[in-house]
Formats: structure tokens, C-alpha cells, sequence
């Protein structure tokens, strides 16, 4: 069956044979995009996390079929390496990677915080961000980075 | 061990897949690894004695460092871009580094042990002196002038007067140096460095923050088909019978390979292989032989020793310990079983063609996993090639490796190009595991509070054929198996202190439960607790502070002034005293670490808040003072200790194996929790740079430093002495003094 889905702001039509298929499967496999990664597939980890009309939605726990008629964002769909979203940008400039495996869910979980609470305080971040998973121990520059973004986006 | 494809397979699958073709297109390039699977067999050396083993010049005057030595996320590529840059001086921009591909980069050993710059970059800055020192020569017979009349800029040799000048591009462009490693080239003055010790940004976090960086996990080869492994329902479970009725009703699922308890099921989609996995039946026999976790200890005290080992003689302890009105402190201490946790599930991809075999991992251990998949499938090593691609961040021996090989069986099974991705619960439940281990411990103290003598005890896993590192694939399926052991856990367990009568035993055990692995600082990061803990205790019990009581039995300038440094910066004392008011109380420990007893030295500070009412532990902050000698990237150095206080702060109060009598229990992130955002402690960091040292590692020494410091400052805070890691709040409960 075929799926219409408006992805990173770009019309994009794919064909499933199973609408129950996660969306991070849809994204990663049928359109390229690995912004995404896969951590859990149990919604605990937040590896996954993508931007569905605006809010964080951790892609390997719901069905492509959900996203249709909704505006799906990636991480590739924030900025590019010339032309970085302030929050890639903060990210480089904290060097807030280790592995980096997190680190898509930690942009989209904050990007997704920035938009209902523009000048987050450092609490307010480590909340946000309390469901997302780090193995790596990056959480101290990842809080910095969304600290640093939140000043630069006025 | 018959092998089962089901007819679907033979069939439809192969039919196919020879229809589209085999020929091997990968999808990207980055560092070299789509360039270099095109290639056909490139006549490169791998030998780590000759420089073309670690460097190549193109005619461009593009620097290529072949590094046996891998990114695991820790910044180690950009390191060994510095190194290499700094050596040969030319721009950062003009090196790529290639790392742990068994057809273009040197056997330099696994990546582990915070080996990779002390020792493989190492290597490569050797290569580079000696590349520098021969293209010297070389310019001053093109240019006709003295070799020490030369200076080299941006990959430019120009004499110091001025003058005519020759790029190394003209010198060497494209051609082999056919030189061989010369130990005693002369190295680049540190006084002269300008990359080397700069906090040069890494060069893999743009692409990492926009999507764009290439994992493991995001690797494709044309008319690649995806698996799934159905483990055993318990550990060492047969495989009594299986079908796939159900599975070929799935749209794109292809068919089951099983080969004695090995069982993977095939889709031609991600999702596919994931459903079949769910849908496929298996009845696994009846197997029970996992010990009592409720029991764990008292079982491991059981446990046959095969052998003892004297790590630490000084003097005669024995005796010692018999000195009349000697007062004797003893204390017991173990260390839960631990999983690596990587937040993304192994993963790999392999191809057999033409009786070759590729595979594309995330491996450690390119080279030995070479052998590993060789010995297992029967093939000449040279037969195939295992290639880095850098995975989520490993700690140690995790899944990857396993991975690696069920997609080399399944890919040598079936003809197609496969890749594996282990799912949440494989990588949990299966992944080999940081093993048990248990202390004793005894100590004279003499009448003026002088330690007199020390005594530790380690009962660990031994390295026999028995207790390895198998391949997952290879044990299940009842392939031939090449066994590397885990080693040098007895490391740090000698102690630096100058106590007059030292001696240090392991008790090599002929059994552990679980598949042992190395997981970050193993067997240091246990040993130090224990001996950490231990040197508190005894302060404690002269009643000294426990910072001047490292310092008095220490007699190692570079230790000594680590200590008074950290002091510094953690503006100890400053203790808020045994004495507080309400449920919430504070306290502050120390612990230090000379690792090995020959390189790195941290010391740190922890701040913990304790609450006497839940047992909750909160760790605030913690202080670290690091000194491994020459630092190579200040940045990348200090995100490597902050990572090491954060993960081990979480293995410290959190984490625990859990399993019954047959399997791992913990699977996924709600059964094995791992710190999260709030509970993150501060890290302060004063590096003690020493630009004219070696450079020693940094991946794994703050890590053995963490646990026991935080167990001394729940101690200050409340008395209560946590001798079991990890600090669970009921372990905390039980242990503070009833009032
Ligand atoms: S992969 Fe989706 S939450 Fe973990
Ligand atoms: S940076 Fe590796 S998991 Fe977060």
C-alpha cells in the first residue's frame, strides 16, 4: 500500500506492506534518513525521537501509518553541516558527542523543549531530557549545548 | 549439525538475488571504507614495522594514517589526525585516518586498555618521524643542501635561509617510502608543537549532530537481505524443534537458517526479519544451570580455584599480622556483574562471494575477529576481511563482535549479502558480561597508627579454554572456536602505598556464570574499589584524614603532588562533619589511582547527599585531578573523563545483572537502568599537562577512582561503610548505624 507523508517539509510517498510498521523503519529504510537511530525499540531509550507537528515522538514506537497527514521533521531536517539549526550548532561548539548515538534524540528532545519553553533553566533541561538515554556519559555538555542554543535562539 | 534453509530461500530468494546481481556497491564513502571496498585486493602492506603499514602520501600531498586502532567514540581519530598532523607538519585538514581494516591497517592489538594513543598512536608518530626524517634527507639531495639546514611547513621543505623549496607531494606523492619503522627516528620537540595539545574540535561531531555521519547501524550493500537471531530460552538450552508456519505469511520474510542452536530467521525487509522473529516456533529443552542470584556470593566462594597468584610481595605480611597488640581491621567487598549497555544494538553486515567473505562491524578487534570467523567457518584468514565502521559507543568486548559473525555464518549460509541488527533484549541479555568478583581484605595497624601490614584477596575468573570470550554464532551453532580470554584484570590490584608488608593474591576461579568480557577499566575498576575502600577504612580506624593519610604512605612525587593539587581544587577538607541535622546528609570522599602502577594518576573528590529515610544516594559532584602525562587534545581528554565519572556514577548506584536460574532477566532499559539527566553529578577537572612525557591513556583511569570515592563519602556522611557495589538504597539502609 502506498503512504503519503510530508517529510522535512518535502512531499514523500512510500509504499509499505504493513501500515503497523514502525515509522523509524519508514524513515531509516524506505527514505535514507538515519538522523534516527534505533536504540530500543520500546520507547525507553529515545534514540529514535523525531518532530511530529513540532512534538518529540519516539519513532520506533509508533506506526508509519500515525504519521500521515502530520509534518515529520528529522534531525537532517533541522540543519545541515554548512547551514547547522542553532542547536546542531551549540552542539558543535560544546563538542557534546561521544559516541553520537544519542545524541539525535538529544537535538530532537531539545528542539522539541525550545519550543514550549524558549529559556529553559539547567533543571528544566535535565527534566526534559530525563527519558533520553546516554551510555557514554555526555550528559553534562549535552545540557550545556541546549543551554547555549536556548541563549543564541532569541 | 545439519543446516535448515527453508524452501522460500533456495527458492525465491536466490533466484532473485541473482537477478539483481552480486556485485558489491556500497552505499558511502567516509575515511576511506567505500573507496577501499571497491578497490580490488590493493597491494598495501599491513606490516607495523614499515611506515607504508601506517602512512601513505598521495601526489596531492593528502596524508592517509592507517590505524589499527578504532574511533569507539571517544575522539581517538581526531587524536591520531594530530598526531600524525603534528609529526609529519602538515594542516589537520590534509590527514584522513582509515582504522581497523584488516586489508589496510596494521595488527596494532585491540582497541582496549586506554591503549590507543599510548600505545597505537604511538606507532603512527613513529611512522610519521621516520616518514619526516627520510623526506629531510631526501629534500636536501633534491635541493642540494645540508639536511640540517631544513625546516618543513605545511608539508613543505624549505631550507631556514629561503629559497628554492619541495613539497612532499613532489618527494614522495602516490609512491610506497618502502622504509622500515625506525624506533629511534628523531621526534618533533614538543616546544614546537602547534597541533598537539590544542583543543582541536573532533572532526566526526558535525556530521554526528545533522544526521549525516554513517554508523554501523546505517550500513547497506546492494541486495542486502536483514536477519534476526532467535537466542535460546535459556542460556544453554538445545534446540529441540522450530518452524516458521506462521512467518510465511509475513510479506517479504524469506526463510530460517538453523544449525544446532542456532536459529536466524531472514526478511527481505528490517521489519520483515522482525516480525518472523515473533512469529517463529521453538521448543528449547529444559535448562536450569545458572547459580542463585540471591546466592551469587556465597556461590562464587565455592567455586574451584585453579590456581593463586602473588601479585604484591613486600615483606612478610604473615608474620606481621601476628605482631602482639596489633589491632587487625578486615572487611569483604564485591562487585556486581555488569553489561556493557551501548545504546545502539549490535550490528554488522557480511558478504560471501566468490569464497571470500566481508564484514563490516563495529569491532574492537578487526584482526582477531579476522581469525575468529576464519576458525569458524573453516576459511583461510586471508580469505577474508573484517572492516571498521564505527558503531555506538563500546565499553569494552561487547556484542559487536558476535554480530560479526552471525552475519558472516549467515551471509556464507545463504549466498547474500545479510545484515544483523540485534535487538534491545540480544544486546542485554546476551552481550558478554564484566564478571563477579570478591574481595578480602586484612590489615595490622601498630600502636602509633602506623599500617603495619596489608593483605588483599581477589577471586576472579581465570583464563582457561573454559572461560573465554566465545563467539555467540560459533558456540550455538557447534562451529570450531578460537577463544580470546579476557586479561590483565589482575592489574591495579597492587597497591602504591609504601605499607612496609604488602601482599596481594588473586584466586584464579574455574567458573563463572556468565560469558566474562571486558568492560570498561576491567578488573582495575574492581580491584580499585576494593583497595580504595579499604586504605578509608584504615584511615578511619587511626582516625587521620583519609586525603593525608594517602599522602603519608606515599612516596611518588608525580602521586604526591596529584593529591595536593586535587586538595586544591576540592578545597578539602571542607567536610561538613559527621554531626547533621535531618533526614538529607552530606559527605565528601577521596580515592586515588596510579594505574597500572605505571601510568595515568588520578585522584578524585566525590560529593554525595545521602537520605538516611529512602537510602537514596545523590551524587552532587564530582573533582578530578588527571595527569597522563602529554596531552593530546585537552577537549577530547576532558569529555573522556566526564564520561568516566557519569558512567561509572551510574554503575556504581544502579546497576546489577539480574537473572534466574536460566537467562539474563535484565533485557531491556526498565530492568537494567542506567543513570538519567537529573542524577548527573557536576564534574570539576584540573589536567596536569606534562608536554615533554609520554602521552598515556585516558579511556578507562578515572573510572577505577569512581566507585570507591563515592563509597567514602557516604561513609563520611553517615558512618555507614557500602562494601557491595552497587549502592542500592536497601544496601544503604542496611548498612547506617542504627541509632
Ligand atoms: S529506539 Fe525508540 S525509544 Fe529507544
Ligand atoms: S554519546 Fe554515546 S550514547 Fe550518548
Amino acid at each position: 500500500m502506498k503512504l503519503a507523508l510530508n517529510v522535512n517539509g518535502k512531499a514523500a510517498s512510500i509504499v509499505v506492506d504493513d501500515p503497523e510498521m514502525p515509522l523509524l523503519y519508514a524513515l531509516r529504510n524506505d527514505l535514507g534518513l538515519h538522523g534516527p537511530l534505533f536504540g530500543c525499540g520500546l520507547g525507553q531509550c529515545g534514540s529514535c525521537t523525531v518532530l511530529v507537528d513540532g512534538k518529540a515522538v519516539r519513532s520506533c514506537s509508533v506506526p508509519v501509518s500515525s504519521a500521515v497527514g502530520r509534518k515529520v521533521v528529522t534531525l537532517e531536517g533541522l540543519g545541515t553541516p554548512a547551514k547547522p539549526h542553532p542547536l546542531q550548532q551549540a552542539f558543535i561548539d560544546e563538542q557534546a558527542v561521544q559516541c553520537g548515538y544519542c545524541i539525535n534524540g538529544m537535538i530532537m528532545q531539545a528542539a522539541a523543549l525550545l519550543q514550549t519553553n524558549s529559556k529553559p533553566s539547567e533543571q528544566q533541561i535535565r527534566a526534559a531530557l530525563a527519558e533520553n538515554l546516554c551510555r557514554c556519559g555526555t550528559h553534562l555538555r549535552i545540557v550545556r549545548a541546549v543551554k547555549r542554543a536556548s541563549e543564541a535562539m532569541t | 549439525m545439519t543446516t535448515h534453509i527453508s524452501r522460500q530461500l533456495a527458492s525465491e530468494s536466490r533466484r532473485k538475488f541473482l537477478r539483481t546481481g552480486s556485485a558489491l556497491v556500497v552505499t558511502f564513502s567516509i575515511g576511506g571504507i567505500g573507496e577501499a571496498a571497491a578497490q580490488a585486493a590493493p597491494p598495501k602492506t599491513v606490516a607495523a614495522d614499515q611506515v607504508d603499514g601506517f602512512l601513505a602520501i598521495d601526489a596531492k600531498g593528502n596524508v592517509t594514517v592507517y590505524s589499527g586502532k578504532v574511533d569507539l567514540g571517544t575522539g581517538v581519530r581526531t587524536a591520531l589526525t594530530q598526531i600524525a598532523a603534528e609529526e609529519l607538519s602538515v594542516p589537520l585538514a590534509r590527514v584522513t585516518v582509515i582504522q581497523g581494516d584488516t586489508l589496510l591497517t596494521p595488527d596494532q592489538g585491540i582497541t582496549f586498555a586506554s591503549l590507543s594513543i599510548q600505545v597505537g598512536g604511538m606507532q603512527i608518530r613513529q611512522a610519521a618521524a621516520t616518514a619526516r626524517d627520510a623526506l629531510l634527507g631526501q629534500a636536501a639531495t633534491t635541493l642540494g643542501v645540508a639536511k640540517d639546514t631544513l625546516t618543513i611547513s605545511k608539508g613543505t621543505v624549505t631550507p631556514k635561509s629561503g629559497g628554492k623549496s619541495v613539497s612532499y607531494a613532489q618527494l614522495v606523492g602516490g609512491r610506497d617510502f618502502q622504509l622500515k619503522l625506525d624506533p629511534k627516528a628523531p621526534l618533533k620537540d614538543p616546544k614546537d608543537y602547534t597541533i598537539v595539545g590544542q583543543p582541536i574540535a573532533r572532526l566526526d561531531i558535525p556530521d554526528k549532530v545533522t544526521g549525516r555521519f554513517t554508523y554501523m547501524h546505517d550500513f547497506k550493500v546492494k541486495g542486502m537481505i536483514h536477519a534476526r537471531v532467535i537466542r535460546p530460552r535459556a542460556m544453554k538450552a538445545t534446540l529441540q524443534a522450530w518452524n516458521d508456519f506462521d512467518c510465511r505469511k509475513i510479506p517479504g520474510y524469506i526463510g530460517a537458517i538453523r544449525k544446532g542452536n542456532y536459529l536466524a530467521v531472514l526478511g527481505r525487509s528490517e521489519w520483515a526479519a522482525i516480525k518472523a522473529s515473533k512469529a517463529v516456533e521453538t521448543t528449547w529443552s529444559d535448562w536450569q544451570g545458572l547459580p542463585d542470584k540471591a546466592a551469587l556470593w556465597e556461590w562464587l566462594r565455592k567455586v574451584k580455584i585453579n590456581k593463586d597468584e602473588e601479585l604484591q610481595k613486600i615483606g612478610n605480611s604473615a608474620e606481621t599480622m601476628k605482631t602482639p597488640h596489633a589491632k587487625i581491621v578486615s572487611a569483604s567487598y564485591n562487585f556486581a556483574i555488569h553489561t556493557h549497555g551501548s545504546i545502539g544494538p549490535s550490528c554488522a553486515v557480511a558478504e560471501y562471494k566468490d569464497g571470500k567473505l566481508t564484514c563490516w562491524s563495529a569491532s574492537q578487534q578487526t584482526h582477531l575477529l579476522r581469525k575468529q570467523i576464519a576458525n569458524m567457518l573453516g576459511m583461510p584468514p586471508g580469505d577474508v576481511r573484517c572492516i571498521y565502521i564505527d558503531g555506538s559507543g563500546c565499553y569494552g568486548r561487547n556484542g559487536h563482535e558476535d554480530a560479526a559473525a552471525d552475519a558472516a555464518l549467515l551471509a556464507k549460509e545463504t549466498g547474500l549479502p545479510v545484515r544483523v541488527q540485534w535487538m534491545r533484549q540480544d544486546e542485554h541479555g546476551w552481550d558478554p558480561k564484566g564478571p563477579p568478583t570478591l574481595y578480602d581484605y586484612r590489615a595490622a595497624i601498630g600502636d602509633k597508627g602506623i599500617v603495619l601490614a596489608w593483605e588483599s584477596e581477589v577471586f576472579a575468573p581465570d583464563r582457561p579454554k573454559d572461560i573465554a570470550v566465545t563467539l555467540l554464532p560459533a558456540e550455538l551453532a557447534g562451529l570450531p572456536r578460537e577463544d580470546p580470554h579476557p586479561g590483565n584484570i589482575h592489574q591495579s590490584l597492587a597497591i602504591p602505598y609504601t605499607i612496609p608488608n604488602i601482599k596481594a593474591t588473586a584466586h584464579w576461579l574455574a567458573e563463572t556464570p556468565f560469558r566474562p568480557s571486558w568492560i570498561r577499566t576491567p578488573g582495575r575498576m574492581q580491584n580499585t574499589f576494593a583497595n580504595e575502600s579499604f586504605v578509608d577504612e584504615l584511615a578511619a580506624a587511626v582516625g587521620m584524614d583519609p586525603l593525608d593519610f594517602r599522602l603519608r604512605n606515599l612516596n611518588d612525587p608525580r602521586g604526591v603532588e596529584l593529591l595536593q593539587r586535587l586538595a586544591k581544587l576540592a578545597n578539602w577538607p571542607s567536610r561538613t562533619g559527621r554531626v547533621q541535622a535531618g533526614d538529607v546528609v552530606k559527605g565528601r570522599g577521596v580515592s586515588y589511582v596510579n594505574y597500572e602502577l605505571v601510568r595515568t594518576y588520578v585522584g578524585v573528590v566525590a560529593d554525595v547527599e545521602v537520605d538516611k529515610k529512602t537510602g537514596k544516594v545523590a551524587v552532587k559532584k564530582f573533582y578530578v585531578a588527571h595527569d597522563c602525562g602529554q596531552i593530546i587534545n585537552p577537549d577530547g581528554l576532558k569529555n573522556q573523563i566526564e564520561g568516566n565519572v557519569v558512567q561509572t556514577t551510574s554503575r556504581t548506584l544502579l546497576e546489577e545483572l539480574q537473572f534466574d536460574r536460566a537467562k539474563v532477566t535484565s533485557v531491556d532499559w526498565k530492568t537494567y537502568p542506567i543513570l538519567k539527566f537529573p542524577d548527573v553529578p557536576d564534574v570539576a577537572i584540573d589536567l596536569i599537562d606534562r608536554p615533554a612525557e609520554k602521552p598515556w591513556g585516558a579511556g578507562e583511569p578515572t573510572a577505577a577512582v569512581v566507585p570507591s570515592a563515592i563509597a567514602n563519602a557516604i561513609f563520611d556522611a553517615t558512618g555507614a561503610r557500602l562494601r557491595s557495589v552497587p549502592f542500592t538504597p536497601e544496601k544503604v539502609l542496611a548498612a547506617l548505624p542504627k541509632a
